[in-house]
């Protein structure tokens, strides 16, 4: 494949201008601006501009630099993962969940473990969904069972056994400490424990998620922010209809 | 300040129906008390530290009490015939108690009623000096540096460890800070105990502590002298442990307490039994202490629309103002909160945040209302996102809020870190100076947007309100009324703490804090 070269764009093609700000643990003075922009020099940046220095504490000066960034990125071999989904309206899914299925396709999620967000799982399953976007529960062609925040993983997947989810659906918000992917790793072992992981499909969302990232760690999709109910309708209502559509396959 | 045309009879009439709704729960937290609150006194009596398990020695206590006693007849007595018997102070006497070399007798007969009696109200009265006492030297340090102008700039530190939380809390009154509100780790609401300590370790949060709060509030009176202003601290009295942590937070001169009486409930599923009762004692300390309260109404517009819900904000402020003062709290400690989080696509969002930001200033005039930043319409885009919180300082200094909670640019994705926090001081402190006398200059068109648009909310929480002194809060609560949360009076942790005052229960700690 042709290669196809890259560098940050600011103001003509292949200036390589990047802005960054950052705080260094000095007294602000001429200094601490040389250091500043010997340390832009130290991450391969050239031409630097520090403009603007500012103390914001007894030995901490914040800076704002301007630089040309030197290197330059193959985008052709840059591969990233979404979701895939065909886009449909909420009216298409539910006829054809009801065609090639025949039957709802029941859903359970919530934020497991210690997270007790419930805002991003509930735009995707409540009825009033997210930006004029209607979640799972108004659809006809989904049964959606939220079981809100700080839910133990355990206690999903007894739900989903309990109401035979096709899909579990999972929320992790806070990622500090990187407890989210703690917290979902946890649940894929309460999974695999007791041989459940083929039985549903899994599905993550979040903030700080994105579709890589649920797969590296066992799930079948990520969803990050701005995600609408429709999209995670879609995925799940393609994957369902794979498993086990009337028409097999 | 520009001021609204509300109607006083209105006014009037959704007052009457918070303070309606108050005396109803306060019919149901007299007769209760909980584990909590017995730990309290004990606290408030002296005893402090854990044992080798790491269980506070309140918590061993109370539990053996619970175990071996009659939880029934409350902790002070017991623990006073006890105290009598062993000669020695109270802590000595609950390391005696949990380390089994002294017992319960459960048989108080044993030493005259009377003397027992006397032990109690010394122990009592002692707390209460102490209680006083924090009050105290509180006003002489805000002599000695006063108070800075409101709005108070109101800035968070959070990283887990104390003593870095102390360097950042520097850090943010050099950049203009006025109160530093130290966030604790995610788990702790939890925890039915307090942990003990200094610490170093949390998640999004460090533990409230008593030696944390003396740290940072030594660290903090030093940065007082330096500036010239005094500066507050803040910490949370909400989870399980709301009033053992007031006691906590009274013993280090804390001047702030996060203390909402339906947030747990709300937000972390606590039983809402426990938290009523929970919420009374610990105002009750507040009050003695001369700590304010900060309720959290603003927490309630984050799940559920600001335009849409903006009346059960002021229906909450009513009924949590009307609490607190069933708790003695005076106005002036009353931090009755609010916030900016409408949607910023909606056209003239702005008019709205501030029909919304003066009517709780117009309501609530005597006290330090405290102003909530945009949080849940902040974004990856930082740069947008300061430009949101521009909006919200402006909003602010122009409707003369008490206190500010700084936004940060960052919101949307860590903990802010010491830069972002000096950015938005940066940004508080231009908005404020250059619209410093705003307020007073304009007046509110008579039929304009923003006048409607406060009516309205009004309207909608009389009627609310309204409802609720009809069916009861707990009734309300389970009904999703606030937050689009519903939770029931038998649902939530902690429900197992509480229990029945029984015919035998005596705390005259309560007693004399209830005056
Ligand atoms: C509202 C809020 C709260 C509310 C939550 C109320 C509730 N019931 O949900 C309250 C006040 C309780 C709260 C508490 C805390 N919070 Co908070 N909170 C927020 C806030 C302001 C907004 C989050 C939100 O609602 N976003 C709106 C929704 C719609 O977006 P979303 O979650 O991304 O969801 C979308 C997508 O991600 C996706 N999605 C989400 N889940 C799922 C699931 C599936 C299956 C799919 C398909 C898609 C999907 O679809 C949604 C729609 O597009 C953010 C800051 C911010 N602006 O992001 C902080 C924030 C998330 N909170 C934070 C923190 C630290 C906390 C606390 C730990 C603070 C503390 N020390 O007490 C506690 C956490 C307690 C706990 N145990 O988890 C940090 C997290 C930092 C980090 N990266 O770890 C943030 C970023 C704030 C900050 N800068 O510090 N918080």
């Amino acid at each position: 494949m042709e290669k196809q070269m890259i560098k940050p764009y600011g103001d003509t093609m292949d200036d390589g201008l990047v802005q960054l700000s950052f705080t260094l643990p000095v007294e602000n003075g001429p200094r601490a601006r040389k250091a500043a922009q010997e340390y832009a020099a130290l991450l391969n940046l050239t031409n630097v501009t520090v403009a603007d220095a500012k103390k914001i504490a007894d030995g901490f000066t914040c800076f704002v630099i301007y630089a040309r960034a030197s290197a330059a990125l193959d985008y052709s071999v840059i591969r990233a993962t979404e979701a895939d989904f065909p886009k449909m309206e909420r009216e298409d899914i539910d006829r054809r969940i009801d065609r090639e299925l025949g039957r709802r396709i029941v859903v359970v999620g919530g934020a497991i473990g210690t997270d007790a967000h419930t805002v991003g799982i509930d735009a995707i399953m409540n009825m009033k969904g997210y930006r004029q976007d209607y979640g799972l529960e108004r659809y006809s062609g989904f049964m959606a069972v939220n079981m809100g925040a700080q839910v133990a993983g355990a206690l999903l997947l007894e739900k989903g056994l309990e109401t035979g989810a096709d899909a579990i659906l999972v929320s992790q918000t806070v990622t500090k400490n990187n407890i989210h992917i703690r917290q979902m790793t946890e649940f894929m072992t309460t999974l695999n424990g007791r041989n459940m992981r083929g039985r549903f499909i899994l599905v993550a969302g979040g903030a700080r998620l994105d579709n890589d990232l649920a797969l590296r760690l066992g799930y079948d999709a990520g969803f990050g922010p701005g995600t609408l109910p429709s999209q995670v309708a879609s995925f799940l209502a393609q994957n369902v209809i794979k498993r086990h559509g009337k028409r097999g396959g | 300040m520009a001021r609204l045309n509300l109607k006083k009879s209105r006014i009037n009439r959704v007052r009457k129906l918070a303070s309606r709704i108050a005396e109803d729960i306060q019919k149901f937290i007299e007769p209760h008390s909980t584990i909590s609150v017995e730990r309290t006194v004990l606290r408030l009596y002296g005893v402090d530290g854990m044992d080798l398990q790491q269980i506070p020695y309140p918590n061993r206590v109370v539990d053996l009490w619970r175990e071996k006693g009659d939880i029934s007849m409350g902790i002070s007595r017991p623990f006073a015939e006890a105290a009598l018997r062993s000669g020695k102070s109270a802590l000595a006497t609950a390391r005696l108690l949990a380390d089994g070399e002294i017992g319960f007798t459960g048989d108080i007969a044993r030493l005259a009623r009377a003397d027992v009696r006397r032990k109690e109200m010394a122990m009592a009265k002692d707390a209460v000096k102490a209680l006083a006492l924090s009050a105290e030297r509180k006003r002489r340090k805000i002599k000695k540096t006063p108070l800075p102008r409101t709005p108070w700039r109101y800035i968070i530190v959070a990283t887990g460890n104390i003593y870095d939380d102390r360097t950042q809390a520097r850090a943010a009154v050099h950049s203009g800070a006025d109160i530093i509100a130290v966030i604790r780790s995610t788990v702790q609401s939890l925890l039915d105990y307090v942990p003990y300590g200094a610490t170093t370790e949390g998640f999004g949060g460090t533990f409230a502590t008593q030696e944390n709060f003396k740290v940072m509030r030594q660290a903090l009176d030093e940065e007082s002298e330096k500036a010239g202003r005094y500066i507050r601290l803040v910490n949370y009295s909400s989870g399980l442990c709301m009033a053992e942590i007031a006691a906590c937070a009274a013993f280090e001169d804390l001047d702030i307490l996060l203390n909402d009486s339906m947030y747990g409930v709300l937000f972390r599923n606590i039983n809402m039994k426990r938290t009523f009762v929970d919420q009374y004692f610990s105002r009750l300390i507040c009050a003695r202490a001369g700590i304010m309260i900060n309720t959290g109404e603003d927490n309630y517009l984050t799940t559920a629309d600001a335009m849409e819900n903006a009346h059960a904000v002021t229906a909450s402020q009513l009924i949590n103002e009307a609490m607190a003062k069933k708790a003695g709290l005076p106005e002036d400690l009353l931090g009755i909160g609010h916030a900016f989080e409408i949607d910023p696509a909606i056209e003239n969002a702005f008019l709205y945040e501030l029909a919304h930001a003066a009517l709780t200033r117009q309501l609530f005039p005597n006290s330090p209302v405290k102003y909530m930043p945009p949080t849940k319409f902040m974004s990856g885009d930082i740069f947008l996102s300061h430009g949101l919180d521009t909006m919200f300082n402006l909003a602010s200094v122009a409707t003369g809020q008490g206190i500010h909670l700084a936004g940060i640019l960052t919101e949307a994705i860590h903990n802010p870190l010491m830069q972002d926090r000096a950015q938005a001081l940066d940004n508080i402190n231009y908005v404020f100076n250059i619209a410093r006398d705003l307020g007073p200059e304009i007046e509110f068109k008579k039929d304009g947007m923003i006048n409607k648009r406060a009516a309205q909310v009004l309207e909608e929480a009389e009627a609310l309100l309204e409802k609720i002194s009809g069916e009861g809060l707990m009734k309300a609560i389970s009904q999703g009324h606030f937050a689009d949360i519903k939770r029931g009076p038998e649902e939530g942790r902690g429900l197992d703490g509480v229990f029945v005052k029984g015919p035998g229960y005596s705390n005259p700690l309560m007693e004399l804090l209830d005056r």
